[in-house]
């Protein structure tokens, strides 16, 4: 085991590519090894650069025609041969879904442990990765480590903040590796609405669940969240149940951690409130005095939503003019 | 007509489990098993695909608790028999042993056009199996069905990605992992459950499908859990109270600015 070197970051997501480094950068300055970032890809080689900046000491760079569009099975086989060359004591992989399946894979060929979805990333005494993640539908929060190499962990987007880019040293290998084909072909795809692109970046949120009577009764939130900068989101019974969305904040959908968090007419089922936990000051509105919501947050207000929310858009309007 | 293998895991019923205040440790103690929900999924949309093309339905379980009653439960569903790999050893596996075991026990189950899992489990919920399981057999997968289609020797599925859906295709034999969207699981009738009683369920120890001790519980595991514990909640959780919306609302917006949220 001992022969596992250096602290590899990859994802296909470029940008959390960059987050990554700032996990990894921690990592590898605590076992005094090398931090190294994989980049795939056609024409990418001058992103290496950049990768140096953010932290990478190393860039292995595979620069193939093949590899133009992210395909699982190719992306999956470059990494693999590159992975099994160089044997790097921890891996950290992008969890996007196709990230998660990626990890997954790779540490089958690999034999070896894989944590998804972790929200925290240390080293313990005798110099292995620990990492920590929800389990049980947000009731636990499990601490764990591992038992081969490599260790490999999948990291959600916005779990690490981009280090400052500054001017520094590293080196650039390209990589040939052999690429294979890919047994799954893509005929189509299709964009999901726009508003429900991007709630993961806002920086506020006010949240719907299943005290909004209608649809058209989320006018008042989106107005608060407009207000405040923010977007609306909403739990999963909107989704599922009631087909007024196509996405949902919560643990099988969005996890959030916006610096506020507005929760109006929301139970706070465990599934949700995995997905909004981390948000930095939370805010529930809910006519039930005993809602779970409560439970997690910092302003409780206990009161019909009706009322509340359009108040809160008048005080709000007065307040900045 | 196609055989279908579903791998249905036994979960703890997370909506059961609370924790003890003092030592946040679960209580898992009468917390009862149920099937894995995305697993049902995945066995409610093998039901229909049967329905449409005729063809088989198996299940197949790896546990070191018993599971007779789920599976049970998936038979009255509509699968036709059960494999069950029962045996102590498979206390503490984790993904990497799991897999290893549904692979071999595929194995020993033999021909089968699609493998249909869940996209996760609803306890553990890493969305590994599905995926390991294909690299084992060295089989095509595709994750995250909202959509299935079998025509011949191909299925095509729509996929939920973060932004978009994805449609692909690729040749069977292959494995596809499903979302909750994708159906919405029948409740037996007690017609379905009496017949099921009649379905044969197939135990297995380990020996039988050969696979070696040490490829399974703690030591054939590639995590090593270290503890599990209720998250810790340090939240301010102030009452906001008024004589009337407005005031609440006045309330609220002064705390909000001295947090820094508002105005910027």
């Amino acid at each position: 085991m001992s022969e596992h070197i250096g602290v590899w970051v990859f994802s296909e997501n470029y940008n959390l590519m960059l987050e990554l480094l700032a996990g990894g950068s921690m990592l590898a300055t605590n076992r005094k090894t090398e931090l190294a970032v994989v980049l795939l890809g056609s024409g990418v080689e001058s992103k290496a650069d950049e990768l140096i900046k953010h932290g990478a000491d190393k860039v292995f760079v595979v620069d193939s025609s093949r590899l133009k569009d992210f395909q699982i099975e190719t992306y999956l086989s470059a990494l693999t041969n590159l992975v099994t060359g160089n044997k790097p004591e921890i891996l950290l992989i992008g969890s996007t879904k196709n990230g998660k399946e990626l990890a997954s894979r790779l540490a089958a060929r690999l034999e070896t442990g894989c944590t998804p979805d972790c929200s925290q990333l240390a080293i313990n005494e005798e110099g292995q990765l620990v990492t920590k993640r929800i389990v049980y539908s947000g009731n636990a929060v499990v601490t764990a480590t591992y038992r081969k190499k490599p260790q490999i962990a999948t990291v959600p987007p916005r779990t690490f903040e981009k280090l400052e880019p500054k001017e520094r040293s590293g080196e650039i290998v390209k990589a040939e590796v052999e690429v294979e084909e890919s047994k799954i072909e893509v005929v189509g795809v299709n964009r999901m609405e726009v508003a429900d692109v991007k709630i993961e970046d806002a920086r506020i949120v006010v949240c719907g669940g299943r005290g909004i009577e209608k649809k058209e009764d989320f006018k008042p939130l989106e107005e608060l969240a407009k207000l405040l900068g923010g977007q609306v989101g909403n739990t999963r019974p909107l989704a599922e149940d009631r087909k007024w969305f196509t996405g949902w904040v919560g643990l099988s959908g969005k996890k959030i951690k916006p610096t506020l968090y507005v929760g109006c007419g929301i139970s706070g089922m465990i599934q949700h409130v995995a997905g909004m936990r981390d948000s930095q000051v939370v805010v529930a509105v809910n006519r039930d005095p005993e809602a779970a919501i409560f439970e997690v947050a910092d302003y409780v207000i206990v009161g019909d939503l009706y009322e509340i929310v359009p108040a809160i858009v008048k005080e709000l309007k007065k307040t900045l003019g | 007509m196609p055989r279908i293998i579903v791998c249905l895991k036994q979960a703890i019923d997370v909506n059961q489990l609370k924790a003890d205040p003092s030592t946040r440790r679960l209580v898992t103690a009468g917390v009862s098993r149920k099937i894995s929900d995305f697993d049902k999924n995945a066995l409610e949309e093998a039901v229909r695909l049967k329905e449409k093309l005729g063809g088989e339905i198996v299940t197949v379980t790896a546990s070191g608790e018993d599971a007779k009653t789920s599976i049970r439960e998936a038979l009255a569903i509509g699968a036709d028999k059960g494999y069950f790999i029962n045996d102590e050893a498979l206390l503490d596996s984790d993904t990497l042993a799991t897999s290893f075991v549904l692979a071999e026990a595929v194995r020993k189950i033999g021909q089968f056009d699609l493998i249909l899992c869940g996209e996760a489990s609803i306890d553990g919920f890493s969305a590994q199996v599905g995926p390991r399981i294909a690299e084992l057999l060295n089989i095509p997968v595709i994750t995250y069905a909202r959509k299935i289609s079998l025509e011949g020797n191909v299925v095509t599925v729509e996929r939920t990605l973060e932004d978009r859906y994805e449609t692909v295709k690729t040749k069977t034999p292959a494995i596809v992992t499903v979302t909750k969207e994708i159906n919405e699981p029948r409740i037996p009738s007690l017609m379905a459950i009496m017949k099921a009683s009649k379905k044969e369920i197939v135990t297995w120890k380990l020996a039988d499908i050969n696979v070696p001790l040490e490829k399974v519980g703690e030591t054939g595991s590639g995590v090593r859990i270290m503890d599990v514990l209720a998250p810790k909640v340090e939240r301010k959780r102030i009452v906001i109270e008024g004589e009337n919306p407005a005031e609440i609302a006045e309330k609220l917006v002064k705390a909000l600015i001295q947090e820094g949220m508002v105005g910027r």
